[in-house]
């Protein structure tokens, strides 16, 4: 035995160093990729954030350290800001309430339904974000049976939901709702019924045993879910510029016009950065807030 | 227990109880009183119906009919969290997010009890988990699971508790430990056990009494030891431990017992073992009960006794005893248990022996070829 070992523990050492230079090497590709299509373009960025603008000549930037790029495009544009953590929190909030109910029924009581329930959830993904968002146009407009509906009760403010804050929170609570139901789902599909059981059979009515037992089981799901809703709501533009007016754009709309209408890419490019900062910092703050770093 | 003797327990009672899948009748017409502070084994393969009375006693599960009383109380129509009734899990259902002691003050906790920091301490003190306290059940072994889930049940001092396969995840020697355990534990508290098992050794080590589940139905039911010796049907014979069965036609009787031919070969049967109502029976006997002799050694065999001659063709020797494989002149197989208590000479393969055993240990049961086929398939689909 003894004369055998160490020779077999040499080459389980050889094995493990090759099998430690394989993982790098499935690496490779993905680092290549993150090197050329994320860490090149954030440093071109951050560069571009600093240009100052070359005199008497419109859209046109020299490299420079130019810091006051920063404070300048928050002076001017912080509403904008402000406005989108609002929208994306709301829409975030309200795809909550509705995904929880959706996912739970389909983890736990669809039985034979739930393949084809997912299906569902899923499918309007196989058209494009754009053309779905433009058929909300269609369904929102004024002469639209739901603005109707609404307009018979009183229950709109201008009279119309198109064009107002309700149609750009509408559109960014349809269009991220899928996901908020997978991680959800995932999450509640991998709770063991016999726990719920446990639970009942303890004196924990089925109130109580959703509060003890279910909800925080499903915490994963929903701190997932509300970050892959929130961090790409609180970015885009499409929702705002097809469904909102003027008075509803986000910082999403400015970086695109800054860039594209009035190539103002120093203050396109800063706005950019602290968007991404923002967004860094609240997600950290939630998830050590949500306690939740071994669930993640 | 901390308020031991003033917690009044009462009996079990369980009326016409029936639980129909579609058209499968899960649980058939059980009527059942299971004593206070007793330790009571369903056993039966799986699928007769025995998890399924249990959930139907936890509210877990709603009988189509029947009823289920603790004393005079009804509990039919409770819910699960209203019964004074708790379940072991079978995969324990600890929750993965609370620690042990959390999980053991769980029940407490939703009944607003004080004092919850002493009855849990006392209780983990009781199953010897104090020092895990504060661990996530993911970071205990498979046996410590397991007393965590006797002892979040067995701290809400319910009038039952209600045991699911509670040691079919444990390899074997841990079970052995926690009959042991489990067995110290019921004696401790004095609540009574219903324990549910397809292990009829498990069944037989711990319980007092031991119900064989068949089909929805119980076949037998007594004192491990009353229901070995002298089984009541084809299905408790073969299904606790094991039996060598003669399908035969009674012929005789005489004051204190009955003849019946079997295959050519007379046996005696005493009237008080014979559970057959009519002439055709089927004569049974343990394997542990029959002893072999060399063929030549026949003129010893004392009179009275029932015998069989046959030809060896297997021998196993298992440390403790060797099981030999008899063929008989009629070409059944026969199993014999010898214990191996002398050192020398054993048969072998090939043999020409004589098996003979005492009419105390012989058995008659009711039936005829259909019913060892029946039972054969049974056993053959419940393993």
């Amino acid at each position: 035995m003894a004369a055998v070992l160490p020779s077999a523990g040499k080459q389980s050492q050889v094995s493990a160093q090759r099998k430690s230079r394989t993982g790098y090497f499935l690496l490779l590709p993905g680092m290549t990729w993150l090197a050329i299509f994320f860490a090149i373009p954030f440093v071109t960025l951050f560069m571009t954030s600093l240009q100052a603008p070359v005199a008497g000549k419109s859209g046109q930037y020299v490299p420079a350290f130019q810091v006051s790029n920063y404070p300048d495009a928050l002076a001017e544009y912080w509403p904008q800001f402000l406005r989108s953590f609002l929208y994306a929190g709301i829409a975030t909030g309200l795809a909550l309430l509705i995904a929880y109910p959706l996912a739970y029924f389909i983890a736990f009581k669809a039985g034979r339904w739930r393949a084809l329930m997912l299906v569902l959830v899923i499918a309007p993904s196989f058209a494009s974000f754009l053309l779905r968002t433009y058929a909300w146009k269609t369904i929102l407009s004024d002469e639209g049976f739901i603005t109707s509906f609404f307009n018979a009760l009183h229950l709109l403010p201008d009279d119309r939901i198109l064009n107002t804050s309700i149609a750009v929170v509408a559109g960014l609570t349809y269009n991220f709702l899928p996901f908020m139901i997978l991680p959800l789902y995932a999450a509640l599909e991998k709770i063991d019924p016999r726990l719920l059981e446990a639970s009942n059979d303890l004196y924990a009515s089925a109130f109580t045993t959703f509060r003890k037992i279910t909800w925080p089981l499903s915490l994963p799901g929903v701190v997932a879910g509300t970050l892959l809703t929130f961090i790409p709501a609180a970015g885009d533009y499409i929702n705002s510029e097809l469904l909102g007016s003027t008075q509803d754009r986000m910082i999403g709309n400015v970086i695109q016009t800054n860039f594209i209408e009035f190539r103002d890419y120093p203050t396109a490019s800063a706005l950019s950065f602290v968007l991404m900062a923002v967004i860094l910092v609240m997600v950290f703050t939630y998830i050590r807030r949500a306690g939740t770093e071994d669930l993640v | 227990m901390a308020n031991e003797g003033t917690h009044n327990v009462e009996d079990l009672h369980l009326q016409n109880l029936t639980k129909k899948f579609g058209e499968v009748a899960a649980v058939d017409d059980l009527t059942l009183t299971i004593p206070a502070g007793s330790f009571f084994a369903l056993l039966g393969a799986s699928g007769c119906g025995k998890t399924t009375t249990l959930r139907m006693v936890a509210g877990l599960e709603e009988p189509t009919s029947g009823s289920i009383h603790i004393g005079q109380n009804d509990i039919t129509n409770l819910r699960a969290f209203q019964r004074p009734v708790n379940t072991v899990f079978q995969s324990y259902a600890l929750f993965p997010h609370l620690d042990i002691f959390e999980n053991v003050a769980f029940g407490l906790r939703r009944r607003k009890v004080k004092n919850i920091d002493a009855a849990v301490n006392s209780m983990l003190e009781l199953v010897e988990l104090a020092p895990m306290a504060r661990r996530k059940p993911t970071q205990l072994s498979g046996g410590q699971q397991q007393r965590v889930a006797v002892a979040r049940a067995l701290i809400n001092q319910p009038d039952v508790l209600l045991l699911d396969e509670p040691l079919g995840a444990l390899d074997l020697k841990l079970r052995r430990q926690m009959q042991i355990e489990l067995k110290r534990i019921q004696t401790e508290v004095g609540t009574t056990f219903v324990h549910v098992t397809h292990d009829q050794e498990e069944a037989m080590a711990m319980a007092d009494t031991v119900a064989v589940m068949n089909a929805g139905r119980i076949e037998q039911m007594g004192h491990p030891a009353d229901i070995y010796e002298l089984p009541k049907t084809v299905f408790v014979a073969n299904f606790l431990g094991q039996a060598n069965l003669f399908a035969g036609v009674r012929t005789g009787t005489s004051s204190d017992s009955i003849e019946v031919v079997a295959n050519g070969i007379n046996f005696r049967v005493l009237s008080a073992r014979n559970s057959a109502p009519s002439d055709e029976v089927i004569v049974g006997i343990r394997p542990e009960k029959m002893t072999i002799l060399d063929l030549h050694d026949k003129e010893t065999i004392p009179s009275g006794h029932n015998m069989l001659e046959g030809r060896v063709i297997d021998v196993s020797y298992a440390g403790v005893s060797t099981q030999y494989l008899v063929e008989t002149t009629w070409g059944q197989n026969v199993t014999v248990f010898e214990q191996n208590v002398l050192v020398g000479d054993r048969s072998s393969v090939g043999d020409p022996v004589v098996l003979h055993w005492s009419p105390d240990h012989t058995f008659g049961l009711a039936g005829g070829e259909t019913v060892l086929a029946d039972t054969a398939q049974i056993l053959a689909v419940g393993a």
